[in-house]
Parts: structure tokens; C-alpha cells; sequence
């Protein structure tokens, strides 16, 4: 019996959307996996509580390894701080693009904090440049061996480019963590997939653990229908979106439509962020769906023809155009400087494509305010259209059933949801699958026990002498044989027992039973012998039962002798002796002979 | 040879020293096992004649035992294989052979390679039982071998030869390894996943061969769903369908209940699991096999379009049952508010079945899959299963109509086809209609052209849905100006499918108004004759609507009617003389006046015997002309008036030539005169070629005739020669040809020859013993009196009769900027072009480019350039690679379509065996009329090309 533990780090692992952290220990090897911060807190709740993991003492010491599984910084945004601040040299592993792309975000996200807002106590760039120096690239189904016994190998998982699930197995026992998934492919990116690797425990976020999606099509030719009605009308359409993600997936969207429909109205996207991590996106089209990596040869669907860059003065252009901006919950930037000037024209639409904090404009024009309150008491009425479209790239409750069933994994973890959400979910798996389901709070550590197969040498003498006697191998039962097992300098080998004597220097020590039956019967011995034979020929009739000259009979090897018993010489006294390795068919034949023989008919 | 026979005395390589002796030379020459594998290759790729094949395969095995090396010895194996699949030869006597050699032999890949050469002669053996049962039971024997190559072979084996004949066994033992089914079955749970695979593949095959599979094997395949291989599950699926296609009926228990349910819902509920297979190939494998599982009832079939949204745990609607609630209230197009999808009712936890076993949602998935291969074999699946249950397809319409905007062109062109096809069962709603009318303005021809012909087979629901239809074609019609007569053909069927709701469109679509005269619209106007098409084929049915016409309508009719009489139907006018259209409206195409009048006009051709030559000559011409005039009016019968005009301007030409002067006068004076004649030979012999290959639906009736013209001109050809050559020499072997023609006509035509009395070939065969042994000069005077005294035939019409045509769509060759490109190098120029009624265009159709040096060049388009917009139709769209060395000026080159054709394809050759080794091929004596041509059918399209010099 052997286990494996748990322990969710800071409020995105457990039970919360917010970030993701988690400690694994598997057969005495430490894992990190994602090292992200939340993004609503300003202070030290931002980071994972680091000191958790070792009271005192070197983290490198007692990490293993840290894996990144994609680039949101809900999922990599400590990185630098726990590597460079609180000190970590050890390796972090993650995919190529993410190694591209996370920088950039840090970088962004960096100037944010400190140069605008000011605060101090945070990393720096060359922090970041730093951390990412310790960074290895893996590729998709690569094996990569941390070290001697523990390896991890990663898998596509969709959700964003290079988002990528990790198998990390040590010897025989194994963990998969899937990040954050996405099970139905989209305009850009395929559906995550996880070959049937049977691992002991999985890992598997579970933001949408209530939800079954509609189909993705739907919601794709509203979307469409909607901006080319806009943009048909004379009218202007602008979506705030994030930069990274579902951006792309919009871009590609719009921009196949265009392409399709012969449409002519400019796209516009704001610069920056953006434009670098298209450029990625350029790059690695290998981690992109089907559609994009086969017509690539052709035209590299990033690079757009209809979406140009956006410069601040087309916002007054006239005529129809649609415009993406950041950020996506128009609280700040241009996308809200843009929704200020466009708002007053009912011919004029904003798509919200993602979820809005409470307190933001998108907030509030999605609840459907219609006049709002900007800064210098200014009132500005919303005439334009608002429509709100969820693209969202989770894996809904029928995806994270799907990849369990794929995985065929022993158990089943779940992190990164609402506790109320996962509970369904954990009663649904289990009802269907059977098998254990956790969903740990922060802090928690979750203990698993395993039961992992002990991999032996068997000589191979062994195992053919030992084939055949039986039938042909059959994988799917298990095969009794017969054999020795020495555990030698830490390897267990089956030997035959001979060969076991011979390594160890022992001599072979023989065991024999002997045993007296007492039988009625006046005659003479040798005739008595003779009885014993004939009946014992008659009973045995597949063994080799033989009368030998000195008056002994012998069955196998199994030796009979019939003396007089010394006081009354009418019982017949047989010696019955046989090896411990005959022990079945020697009581058999004692308890044969102590039944008597039977009345001769002669 | 000689030497050969020396070497050794063995009998058969006296009967055929040639192949045999030879390759034992050359192995016997070989020293080092390498060598003797270089012989044996080389060997390979020659054919050996039927005769030698025993006497190889001898020498062949004697060298297989005396060879130690594995990889010759596996090499003639399958040597042996390949031999005695040699056409005509037959293996019996080798099988011993055979199979005595896999007794002592150890290598596993030696040993598979033996048993594939088994199977070869099994299946040419399948006739003989005792040698199948030897072979099965080798196989059996092997089965148990360590390598799964060689159980693969036996399994393999088994599958294609083994019986279930059980009652007929002579002996008891053989008893038990009579059951196949069993052996193969207990290798389902073999430990090498390929012997699994080729276990399921092994009872395929017993399938295929029309042995009934056991019932009991079902449940074993059912687990083998759950293998850890991709190829065993895609097998299984397979083997499930097939058993589910045997004992539909059957009942089968539901695990972990007491319930029980019918075999076929169980297996297209398991099949449809499988669309959510980890692999693809296993998800497109299932996909098109659950559409053709039609004995599925029919809640289990409607479970695959369902999918239970929730969100929180509350019961969400799709979206496409909001937009039906939408439509339903009246609402449509509101625009979705935020939270308008917000869920309503709570769900029971315990009763949401997220991973069902059954087949809930698998269409669902299938469709929304990441590989487009998974989502077109959904698409076909779909297709098949909504043509035979209408309540399907009512409801897979929301999806298939989703389909429309997939990312993949492919993808979306088979739904729009797949709808065409079931149109029959549905009528769209409004919402739906909108969507598909969206993909109108797709940038792909294909696409517009596929859902255009949707729309003409679309039933629509209400007056605002034709509107919408209207002004969303005519949308189209300016956006892509090319469509025109596509959109024209659709709003045609549109308006005949609909005419009551048409009709209270009329005033709006014409603009008419009550008190005040409109302006009169643009007759040119492709939009407006759009209108027109659609409101006057609702009229046809629709007796009210002439009287909302205003006065230019009733014009504009009367133009349209002449001008696009296709789109056009006749209609009664109030107060007018109907121009062509019958008083009864039900008339038979065999009453339609055209059509009388075409065979009225044959008729009086056909009397024409006893006039005097200078009379047939004007009929002919006047009918020739009618005719012509007659197809350009009728549509329907452009082919048919094409086809009796050409044959009729064959004989006029005949006619013409044997009138000349020529023929009274001494030859050698008349040299230049014979031109006309000669001239009229070639020409009626090209007419016939075009006669014959260039309709579709020509049957023998036809040919036979157009066989018997062709070879009226061949012997004009023969006089005409006689007549202005000196010498005889040249007319030996013109004769011969000629008297071989006649004599293969009369083979290939037997059965027709009692209905060709009186006609030239008749006389000829009558006149045969003669001929044939008269002199070259006799032979023709013969001819000549033959020629002028025969009648004229019959030309017997069939039903349908169609001229292939071809347009050149692309280039337009309008431009004046001149393609510029270096000489030496090459230019691609894209055509683009529409076939009609050409039958196998991918063999025939050919793009001829004629430079202006008078250089020709013909090119065969790939097979995939091909499209099959709708029966009969063809599109081509193709790259041509021009080049050329350098010019001083730009200049015109001609592009062309070509119809190739072969006289050895034609219907009388067609029967002709093929055999099967394509060596062989050579040896068939060459056909004797395989004449080889090309016939232009398109209209020559001019490009203006500029190769410049290379710079250097």
C-alpha cells in the first residue's frame, strides 16, 4: 500500500475560481503544479502562501519540479515571485508557446501594478527575464525525465494556445492534471485529449462542473448575424475583449465570415499586447485545430487580411467598422474611450463576449442600465445596442465527464470551482464511473492511497518451464506459478529454487514425511505387498506404480514398505515416506490406505 | 536452350525451357543467399505464362528447402503467392506442396508469408471443400503460435475459408474444429491487439460471405468497444452494425436493470458512444455506420439530437428551442438581453444523466467534433437516417441548418446537399430560412450554386419567408452577377412550389399601385426579370393573379415567353391568343405539338425515296433547317432535333457526292473534281463520331445506324480513292480493310441486321461471297451501284436524347490587359467551365490551348477538378499551364474544350472482358475499329498572353 497526496495552495486550487497552485506528492517526489495569483487582491493574498510548503528551509530542496500548464496568470502569475523572491532553481516545465507567451503577460501585468498603480514590493523585469531562464520547453507527447524515476509528459488540452494537461509518473504510480480544458474545438484551437493512460488520480479543474453547454454553433452564427446586421446598417460595432484567448478565437471568427461573405467593411484591432501575441500565434500554428493547420500552407489564417491595426483616430471615421479593444470589461483604456464616443448612435452595437465584474460599465450595461454616471458628473446615455455573447474555452460538466472517461483514471480530484458546483459533479462521477471523488478546500491535503504493482525479474528458465506446463499465456488471468523471489540490492528477481540455493550458497535441505498405516491382514508380508500393489495399480491408474524387487512398491516417488507388525502378527505394518514436494498424492495415498484394502474376490 | 536441356534432365523444363529453366540457372548460379534474392526479384517482375507457372513453382520449392536464409525463403513464398494467382492457372495441383512446406518450418515472417500464399490458393480454390477444410485446419493448427503475424494469417485464413457446415461432417473429430465462428471468436480476447483485430476481421469476412454470424457473439464484441486499440474498437463498431443488421429483434438485457430492450437499440446506442471516442478514426467509423441503422426505433433515434442544457443545476433551453418559442409567440429577431437565456426551472440532481449510455447527443457531438472528416460522415449519417423517418428530419433540421456556417467548405456543402435530399420531408421556419438564405452570399460558387438548388426543392412556410428568399437572391443576383440564370432556375421552382403565397406579394414585387400608373421597369434588369420568373410560375397554377398584372407585364410575358422560353411557362391570359400553349393544360410530352412536329418532319423525309434527286436534296435542307430552328426554340428537344439534323445533313451529304459528275466520266480525266465528294466523306464520317459520343442517351437502336452511315462514307472513301488514284496497289489493302469493316459490323450488329432491309449493308452482305474474292476494281464498281441503289433508314428516336455542351464561365476572354509572364516559364491560367450531359467527363473532357503559331496543346484536368453539382451537370474547374518562348507582342491563344473519345469505349466494344494481369493487356489484339478523336464542344474562349523575353 503506498499514497500520494494533495495539498491545494492559496484560494484559486480548492474550492474557488481564483487561482491555481497545487502541491503533489508522489511516491516521495514533490510536484508544483501552476504557481498563479489571484487577481482581486492587491496585497500579500495575491501570491500562495509559499512558507506553507516548507517551514523553514530551501524550496528547491524540497521541490521536485514546477509545471505551468498555460500561459493565464491565474496560472502563472507567481511565478517570478516564487522563483526569484522567495527562491526556487529548480526546473519549471511548460510548453513552448507558453514559454513565448507568459512573459509578455507578466511583463504587462508587471507595468500595470507598479507603474500605474505605484506599489512597490513586487518583481521586476529582470525578475521575470530571470525566472524565465529557469524555464524548460516541453513538446505535446514528449516524455521528459525530470530525474531518474520521475517523468512527465504533456498533453493538448485547447483552452488557449499552449495550454497543455501534465502526466507526471513515477514508477508505476501517476497523476494527471489537466489545467484548464477545453473538450469541444473552436475556430482556433482543437479539443483536448488524454490517451487512456489509466493514471491513479486526475486532477481536473471544474469551472463549469452544473453546466451543459449548447452547441458552440449557435452561439457563433448569433454572434455573426449580429455584427454583419450592424455593420450592414451603416453601423459600428465594438467588442471589448481581453487580449489573449478569446480574442484570437473572435478574430478568426470574423474574419473567415468576412472572407466567406466577400464583406468589405474594415476590422480593427487595438495594438499592443495584441499584435505581439498574434505574432505567436503566427508561430506555433501546429498547436491550432485542424482547419488552420491544414489550408496554413496556403495563408496563415492569423495573418489577416480584413484586421488591421487600430489607430485612435478611426474611432471617427464614418461608415461601418468593427473595432477590438482592451480590456474586456470596458472599466478602463481605450475600449472604453471608444464605447464613449459610439454609445450616443442606437445604429451602433458593443458585444460583451465574456463575463463583467460587478461594478465595471460592462456590468452595468449588461444589467441594463441605460444612463451612466462617468467621472466629472457627466451623464453619458447608452443608445447603442448591447449584446452579451459567452464564448467561453471551459470544459462543461459533459467535457470533464468525457476526459475521465477517457483517462480511465483511479480517482478523481476535483480543483478550481465553486464547492456547491463540484459537489454534483463528485456525486455524478462516482455514480457513474466508481470511483473516489475529492474536492479538498484550501489548505486541505488529500491522501490517496494506491496500490501499485511491484514489477519483478523472473529468469527466463523460469518462465518457460513454468509456460509450459500451462496453456498458452492469457493476459487477462492471472498465472499461479511456482518460484523463488529474492530481493537482492533493491531488485526483486523470480528465480527458479535451485538457482536460489546456488546464489545464496545454501544447500538444499530435503523434507520427507513418513507415515504408518496399520493394516488387518494374516497373510504373508510379500503377499500383503502384493494386494497393496494390486490395489493401488487399480486406484492410480494414470501414475506409475511400481512393485521393485526389495519388496517395496513405489507410487512416483513415493515409497511404500510393508513390515510385520512385531507383537501381532496379523497387522501388517506400511511404511508410507514421501518429499514435501509430493505432499498432495502422499496423504492422498495414506488416506487411501487407511481406508483398508478391499476383500480380495479371490 | 539447348544448353538449358543439358543441365539437367527434369521433365517439365523440357515443356517449357524458357521462364522455368532459366531461373533455375540463375539459382543455381547463386552463391551467397543475397544473389539468389537479386534473381528472385528480378524474376518478379516479369510475367510467367500460364503453362510454365507448375514447373516454376516446383523449382521454386525445391530451392526453398535447400535455402537456409530466411528472407529468400520468404521471398519465394510469396513468389509462390503471386504465381498461382497467374490467370488461368490452376493450384490444385500445388497445394500439397505447400502446405507441406510450412511443416518444418521456424521463422515466423516465413511462416506468415506461407500461409498468406494459402490463402491465394484458397480463393482460387473456393470450389473445392476437401482443400478448404485441409487449409483451415492447417490454419487451426497454427493458431496457436508465439508470433502474431501467423495467427494474423490463420485468422485471416480461417475468415475466408472456413464453413459452418456441420451437419454434412463425415467424421466426429472433425466436429469440433468445424466451428469457426468458436475458433475465431475465442481469439477476441487474444493478447496482441492486432490478432484481435484480425479476428473481428476474420468474422467480417464470414459475413461478407454470407454466412449467418451467431448471435452469441455479440456480447463479446460489446466488450471489445471497451479495447484499449483504436483498430479493435473500429472493428467492433463494425462487427456490432453487422450483427445489430442480422437480429434486429432479438432482445437483450439491460445491465444493472431488469429491463430488457431490442438488439438494434442496443447496438446503435453502443455505436453511438462511440462518436465520443477518444480516436477519430473510431468517432467517423461510427458516425457512418449509425446512419444506416433504419430499424432503430424511433425515441432512441430523436435521444441523438438531445442534449440537456443546464447551467447551475437548472434546466436551460437551446437555443433552438427558444428561437421556435420565439417564432411561435410572434416575436421573432427581439435580439438576445442579457440573462434572456437565463435558466428556469431546477433540475433533479439525481435525474441529469451526464454520460448516458444510451445515445443521447451523439449527433450532437458528432457535428461540433474537431476533425471535419467525424463531422461529414454526422452530416451523411444524418442525411440517411431524415430520409427514411420524417419526424427525424423535422428535427435535425436545426442542426443541419448550423452546419451551414461550418468552417470547412466541404463540410458545408454536404449539408446543403444532405437537406436537398430530405427537402421532401420538411418545410422551414422562418428563422431557419433566414440562416440558410445567409449562406447566399458566400464567396464560393459551389456553395450558392448547392443552395440554390436547395431552394428549389425547399418548402417554405410562409409569404414573408418567399419575400425574404427573394430579397436575399437578389441580394446575391448584384453581389454575384455570374449566378443569373442559376437564380433564375431557383425562383422558377420557388414560384411553382408556392403559388398562394405568391400571390399576395404580387402588387408589392410588381410595384403596382392602386390609383397611379408606375414607371415601367427595365426589361434588361436581371433582377427584374428575376420577379417576373418567380410571379409568372405562380401564375400557372394560380388562375387569379394575371388580373393584378398591369399592362406591361402582360408584355413583358409575352418577350420572356419567346426570349427565356425555359423559365417561362405558358400561361392562359385573359382576352390574349395563347401564343403556343395548349388549350388542356395536361397534355403528354408525345402531344406536344413540338414534338409531333418533329417527327411529322421525319416522316416526310423518310417517304422521300421515289423523288427525284434535286427534290431530296431542297427537303433535306428545308427539314435540316426546321429542325435547327426547332431545337433553338425547345429546349427540351435541342437534343433530340440536334441528333435527326445531323443525320439528316449525313445523308444530304451523301446524296450531294454521289451526284457528282465524277462518276459518268472516264476517271483519270476528273482529278481535281473529286474534291466535293472526298470532302463529304470526311465530313459524314466526323458527324457520325460526333453522333455517336457526343449525345447521352444514344442506345444500340441508334448506334447501329449511325455505324451503318459511317460506313456508307468509308465506302464513298473507297470509289472516290478508285476513282483518282492510279494503280492498284493502294486499293488492295483499302479493299481488305473495308471487307473486315463490313464483316465486324455484321458481328458486332446481328440482331439489328432484319431491321435494315433494303439498306446498303444488307445488299453488301448479300453480295459478300463475291466480293471477296473479286478483284479490287470489281469490289468497287460493286460498292457504287450498292451506294446509289440503296434506302434510305430509319432513325429510330429513344425517349431522351442529350447533346453534351460545355461554357467556358472563366477566363471571359474580354480582357484587354494582356497575361504577362517570362517566357520559359510557365503561367497558370484558371478555367472554369460547366459540362452538361457529358457522360464520364473525368475520362473524356479535355482543355485544348491553341497558340498562335498554330502549336496545339491538349491538357487532361485531374479527376478532382471535377464537381457534380446535380445529375447530369459537371462542373470543371481546372489550372491550365501555359508557356511559350518570347513574343514581340501580346497576342490571342484559343482555349478550348475537348470530348475525347475512343471507338474500343463505344456501347458495341463495351462487352469486351478486361483481363486481369495488366500485362496480359498487351497481348490482346488491337481492335480493329479503335479509332481515337476528339470532338471540340465548347465555345473557343480567347486570352490575350504576353511571354516576355527573360531579362538578364
Amino acid at each position: 500500500m503506498s499514497y500520494l497526496s494533495v495539498l491545494g495552495l492559496g484560494a484559486g486550487a480548492g474550492q474557488d475560481v481564483g487561482r491555481s497552485c497545487i502541491l503533489v506528492s508522489i511516491a516521495g517526489k514533490n510536484v508544483m503544479l501552476d504557481c498563479g495569483m489571484h487577481m482581486g487582491y492587491n496585497d500579500d493574498r495575491r501570491f500562495p502562501d509559499f512558507s506553507y510548503i516548507t517551514q523553514n528551509g530551501r524550496l528547491t530542496d524540497f521541490l521536485d519540479c514546477v509545471i505551468i500548464s498555460h500561459f493565464h496568470l491565474d496560472h502563472c502569475g507567481a511565478l517570478p515571485y516564487f522563483s526569484e523572491m522567495v527562491g526556487y532553481d529548480g526546473p519549471i516545465y511548460m510548453t513552448h508557446p507558453t514559454k513565448a507567451i507568459c512573459p509578455i503577460l507578466l511583463e504587462d501585468y508587471r507595468k500595470i501594478t507598479v507603474d500605474k498603480k505605484g506599489e512597490t514590493n513586487f518583481f521586476t523585469s529582470q525578475m521575470i527575464k530571470d525566472c524565465m531562464k529557469k524555464v524548460v520547453a516541453v513538446h505535446l507527447h514528449q516524455t521528459v525525465q525530470v530525474d531518474e524515476e520521475l517523468e512527465i509528459k504533456a498533453y493538448y488540452a485547447g483552452h488557449v494556445l499552449g495550454a497543455a494537461m501534465f502526466q507526471i509518473k513515477v514508477g508505476c504510480e501517476s497523476v494527471v492534471y489537466t489545467g484548464d480544458y477545453n473538450m469541444t474545438p473552436d475556430r482556433h484551437l482543437g479539443a483536448a485529449w488524454v490517451d487512456k493512460c489509466r493514471p491513479d488520480l486526475l486532477i481536473t479543474e471544474s469551472t463549469y462542473a452544473t453546466t451543459i453547454r449548447d452547441s458552440k454553433r449557435c452561439r457563433e452564427r448569433d454572434f455573426l448575424k449580429k455584427v454583419h446586421e450592424t455593420v450592414e446598417r451603416g453601423g459600428k460595432v465594438l467588442i471589448p475583449v481581453f487580449a489573449l484567448g478569446r480574442a484570437q478565437e473572435l478574430c478568426i471568427l470574423l474574419e473567415t465570415f468576412w472572407e466567406r461573405m466577400n464583406l468589405k467593411a474594415p476590422i480593427y484591432f487595438s495594438t499592443g499586447l495584441t499584435e505581439k501575441a498574434n505574432h505567436y500565434y503566427k508561430l506555433f500554428i501546429t498547436w491550432t485545430n485542424q482547419k488552420i493547420r491544414k489550408t496554413f500552407v496556403q495563408r496563415n489564417m492569423f495573418e489577416f487580411k480584413h484586421i488591421k491595426a487600430f489607430d485612435r483616430a478611426f474611432a471617427d471615421n464614418p461608415g461601418p467598422m468593427v473595432v477590438f479593444a482592451t480590456p474586456g470589461m470596458l472599466h478602463a483604456g481605450q475600449s472604453l474611450q471608444i464605447f464613449r464616443k459610439w454609445a450616443g448612435n442606437e445604429k451602433n452595437m458593443v458585444i460583451m463576449p465574456g463575463y463583467c465584474v460587478q461594478g465595471t460599465v460592462g456590468h452595468k450595461i449588461l444589467s441594463g442600465q441605460r444612463k451612466l454616471e462617468m467621472e466629472g458628473r457627466q451623464i453619458l446615455e447608452v443608445k447603442m445596442q448591447v449584446e452579451y455573447m459567452s464564448f467561453s474555452a471551459h470544459a462543461d460538466a459533459k467535457g470533464i465527464m468525457q476526459l475521465i472517461r477517457q483517462a480511465e483514471p483511479r480517482n478523481v480530484l476535483l480543483v478550481h470551482g465553486e464547492a456547491k458546483k463540484m459537489e454534483f459533479l463528485k456525486q455524478k462521477i462516482e455514480q457513474e464511473f466508481h470511483v473516489n471523488c475529492y474536492m479538498p478546500a484550501n489548505g486541505e491535503t488529500t491522501t490517496i492511497f494506491t496500490n501499485p504493482s511491484i514489477p519483478v525479474d523472473i529468469s527466463l528458465g523460469l518462465l518457460k518451464r513454468e509456460t509450459a506446463i500451462g496453456l498458452v499465456p492469457d493476459v487477462k488471468k492471472p498465472k499461479l506459478m511456482h518460484g523463488t523471489l529474492l530481493m537482492k540490492d533493491n531488485s526483486f528477481r523470480l528465480v527458479s529454487p535451485e538457482q536460489a540455493l546456488k546464489e545464496l550458497g545454501l544447500t538444499e535441505h530435503q523434507l520427507r514425511f513418513t507415515c504408518r498405516v496399520h493394516i488387518q491382514d494374516p497373510r504373508k508380508e510379500h503377499e500383503t505387498v502384493l494386494r497393496v500393489y494390486n490395489h493401488l495399480k487399480g486406484v492410480l491408474k494414470d501414475y506409475s506404480v511400481q512393485h521393485l524387487p526389495d519388496g517395496s512398491i513405489t507410487v512416483e516417488s513415493i515409497l511404500i514398505q510393508a513390515t510385520a507388525h512385531s507383537e501381532d502378527q496379523g497387522t501388517k505394518v506400511l511404511l508410507v515416506s514421501w518429499t514435501y514436494q509430493d505432499e498432495e498424492l502422499g496423504s492422498y495415498l495414506t488416506a487411501l490406505l487407511k481406508k483398508g484394502l478391499p476383500q480380495s474376490s479371490t | 536452350q539447348q544448353q538449358h536441356e543439358d543441365l539437367s534432365t527434369k521433365k517439365l523444363r523440357l515443356t517449357k525451357p524458357s521462364k522455368s529453366a532459366a531461373l533455375h540457372v540463375d539459382l543455381c548460379k547463386a552463391t551467397s543467399p543475397a544473389d539468389a534474392l537479386q534473381y528472385l526479384l528480378q524474376f518478379a517482375r516479369k510475367p510467367v505464362e500460364v503453362e510454365s507457372v507448375e514447373g516454376v513453382v516446383r523449382i521454386l520449392l525445391e530451392h526453398y528447402y535447400k535455402e537456409n536464409d530466411a528472407s529468400v525463403r520468404l521471398k519465394i513464398a510469396s513468389l509462390l503467392g503471386l504465381l498461382s494467382k497467374t490467370a488461368g492457372f490452376s493450384p490444385d495441383c500445388i497445394v500439397d506442396d505447400a502446405i507441406n512446406t510450412l511443416q518444418n518450418e521456424k521463422s515466423h515472417q516465413v511462416l506468415a508469408q506461407l500461409l498468406d500464399t494459402l490463402l491465394v490458393i484458397g480463393t482460387k480454390l473456393t470450389e473445392n471443400p476437401s482443400v478448404r477444410m485441409r487449409l483451415v485446419e492447417v490454419a487451426c493448427k497454427h493458431l496457436t503460435d508465439s508470433s502474431h503475424g501467423v495467427r494474423n494469417k490463420c485468422l485471416q485464413l480461417i475468415g475466408c475459408l472456413g464453413t459452418v457446415e456441420k451437419g454434412v461432417a463425415k467424421e466426429a473429430e472433425n466436429q469440433a474444429a468445424k466451428d469457426v465462428q468458436k475458433i475465431i471468436g475465442d481469439h477476441f480476447n487474444d493478447q496482441d491487439p492486432r490478432v484481435r483485430t484480425a479476428a473481428i476481421k476474420a468474422m467480417l469476412q464470414l459475413h461478407e460471405r454470407g454466412l449467418k454470424l451467431q448471435q452469441a457473439i455479440y456480447s463479446q464484441a460489446c466488450k471489445l468497444l471497451a479495447d484499449d486499440y483504436e483498430q479493435v474498437r473500429s472493428a467492433a463498431v463494425q462487427l456490432i452494425w453487422v450483427l445489430s443488421q442480422l437480429y434486429p429483434e432479438s432482445i437483450v438485457p439491460i445491465p444493472s436493470s431488469n429491463e430488457e430492450i431490442r438488439l438494434v437499440d442496443d447496438a446503435f446506442g453502443k455505436i453511438c458512444h462511440m462518436v465520443s471516442d477518444g480516436s477519430w478514426v473510431v468517432r467517423v467509423q461510427a458516425a457512418k455506420l449509425l446512419g444506416s441503422m433504419q430499424q432503430v426505433s424511433s425515441h432512441f433515434l430523436e435521444q441523438t439530437l438531445d442534449k440537456k442544457l443546464m447551467s447551475d443545476l437548472r434546466r436551460k433551453r437551446t437555443a433552438h428551442e427558444r428561437a421556435k418559442e420565439l417564432y411561435s409567440s410572434g416575436e421573432f429577431s427581439s435580439g438576445r438581453k442579457w440573462g434572456d437565456d437565463a435558466p428556469k426551472e431546477e433540475i433533479d440532481t439525481g435525474a441529469v444523466n451526464l454520460i448516458e449510455s444510451g445515445a443521447c447527443g451523439a449527433f450532437v457531438h458528432g457535428l461540433e467534433d474537431e476533425m471535419y472528416e467525424v463531422r461529414i460522415a454526422a452530416v451523411e449519417a444524418l442525411c440517411m437516417l431524415a430520409q427514411t423517418s420524417p419526424s427525424f428530419a423535422e428535427k435535425c433540421l436545426d442542426f443541419l441548418v448550423d452546419m451551414f456556417n461550418d468552417e470547412i467548405e466541404e463540410v458545408r456543402l454536404q449539408s446543403i446537399h444532405t437537406m436537398r435530399k430530405i427537402s421532401h420531408n420538411i418545410t422551414l421556419r422562418e428563422d431557419q430560412l433566414d440562416t440558410v438564405l445567409a449562406v447566399l452570399e458566400d464567396s464560393s460558387r459551389d456553395i450558392r450554386e448547392a443552395l440554390h438548388e436547395l431552394l428549389c426543392c425547399t418548402n417554405v412556410s410562409t409569404k414573408e419567408g418567399i419575400h425574404l428568399a427573394l430579397v436575399e437572391l437578389l441580394k446575391n443576383l448584384t453581389k454575384y452577377p455570374t449566378d443569373r440564370e442559376s437564380i433564375w432556375k431557383c425562383l422558377k421552382f420557388l414560384g411553382s412550389r408556392h403559388p398562394t403565397l405568391v400571390l399576395p406579394l404580387v402588387p408589392e414585387l410588381l410595384s403596382t399601385h392602386p390609383f397611379f400608373d408606375t414607371p415601367e421597369p427595365d426589361m434588361d434588369d436581371p433582377a427584374y426579370i428575376a420577379v417576373l420568373v418567380l410571379i409568372f410560375n405562380a401564375a400557372k397554377s394560380c388562375p387569379t393573379m394575371p388580373a393584378l398584372f398591369s399592362d406591361h407585364t402582360f408584355r413583358h410575358y409575352a418577350y420572356l415567353r419567346d426570349s427565356l422560353s425555359h423559365l417561362v411557362p405558358p400561361l392562359r391570359l385573359p382576352g390574349r391568343k395563347l401564343v403556343s400553349s395548349p388549350v388542356s393544360p395536361s397534355i403528354t410530352p408525345h402531344e406536344d405539338p413540338s414534338q409531333q412536329f418533329l417527327h411529322q418532319s421525319l416522316e416526310r423525309v423518310y417517304n422521300l425515296q421515289h423523288l427525284d434527286p434535286q427534290g431530296v436534296q431542297e427537303l433535306l435542307e428545308f427539314t435540316i433547317r426546321d429542325l435547327q430552328r426547332l431545337g433553338e426554340l425547345q429546349s427540351e428537344l435541342a437534343g433530340m432535333a440536334d441528333f435527326t439534323a445531323t443525320y439528316l445533313r449525313c445523308q444530304l451529304l451523301l446524296v450531294k457526292a454521289l451526284q457528282e459528275k465524277l462518276w459518268h466520266v472516264a476517271a483519270p480525266l476528273y482529278l481535281k473534281q473529286n474534291a466535293l465528294a472526298s470532302t463529304a466523306a470526311k465530313q459524314i464520317l466526323e458527324e457520325t463520331y460526333k453522333m455517336e459520343f457526343m449525345y447521352s442517351g444514344v442506345e444500340s437502336s441508334q448506334v447501329v445506324i449511325i455505324h451503318h452511315m459511317r460506313l456508307q462514307a468509308k465506302a464513298l472513301q473507297l470509289i472516290v480513292t478508285a476513282r483518282t488514284t492510279r494503280g492498284v496497289e493502294p486499293l488492295f489493302g483499302m479493299c481488305e480493310k473495308f471487307l473486315q469493316e463490313v464483316d465486324s459490323f455484321q458481328r458486332c450488329f446481328i440482331s439489328e441486321l432484319p431491321h435494315m432491309q433494303g439498306s446498303f449493308v444488307d445488299k453488301l452482305l448479300d453480295l459478300m461471297p463475291r466480293l471477296v474474292t473479286s478483284k479490287p476494281s470489281e469490289v468497287v464498281k460493286i460498292l457504287q451501284t450498292t451506294l446509289r441503289q440503296s434506302t434510305f433508314l430509319h432513325l429510330p428516336l429513344p425517349e431522351q436524347l442529350h447533346r453534351a455542351t460545355a461554357s467556358i464561365i472563366e477566363p471571359t476572354g474580354e480582357s484587354d490587359n494582356p497575361l504577362r509572364f517570362t517566357s520559359g516559364l510557365v503561367v497558370a491560367l484558371d478555367v472554369d467551365a460547366t459540362l452538361e450531359h457529358v457522360q464520364d467527363p473525368q475520362g473524356t473532357v479535355k482543355v485544348q490551348v491553341l497558340y498562335p503559331d498554330g502549336q496545339a496543346q491538349i491538357i487532361h484536368p485531374k479527376p478532382a477538378d471535377f464537381r457534380n453539382p446535380g445529375p447530369g451537370r459537371h462542373r470543371l474547374i481546372t489550372q491550365v499551364y501555359l508557356s511559350h518562348t518570347a513574343w514581340t507582342e501580346p497576342c490571342q491563344i484559343e482555349v478550348r474544350l475537348l470530348l475525347a473519345y475512343n471507338s474500343n469505349r463505344s456501347k458495341a466494344a463495351a462487352k469486351v472482358p478486361k483481363s486481369s494481369w495488366s500485362e496480359s493487356l498487351e497481348a490482346l489484339p488491337q481492335s480493329d475499329n479503335g479509332i481515337e478523336g476528339t470532338i471540340p464542344f465548347s465555345k473557343p474562349v480567347k486570352v490575350y498572353i504576353m511571354p516576355k523575353p527573360a531579362r538578364r
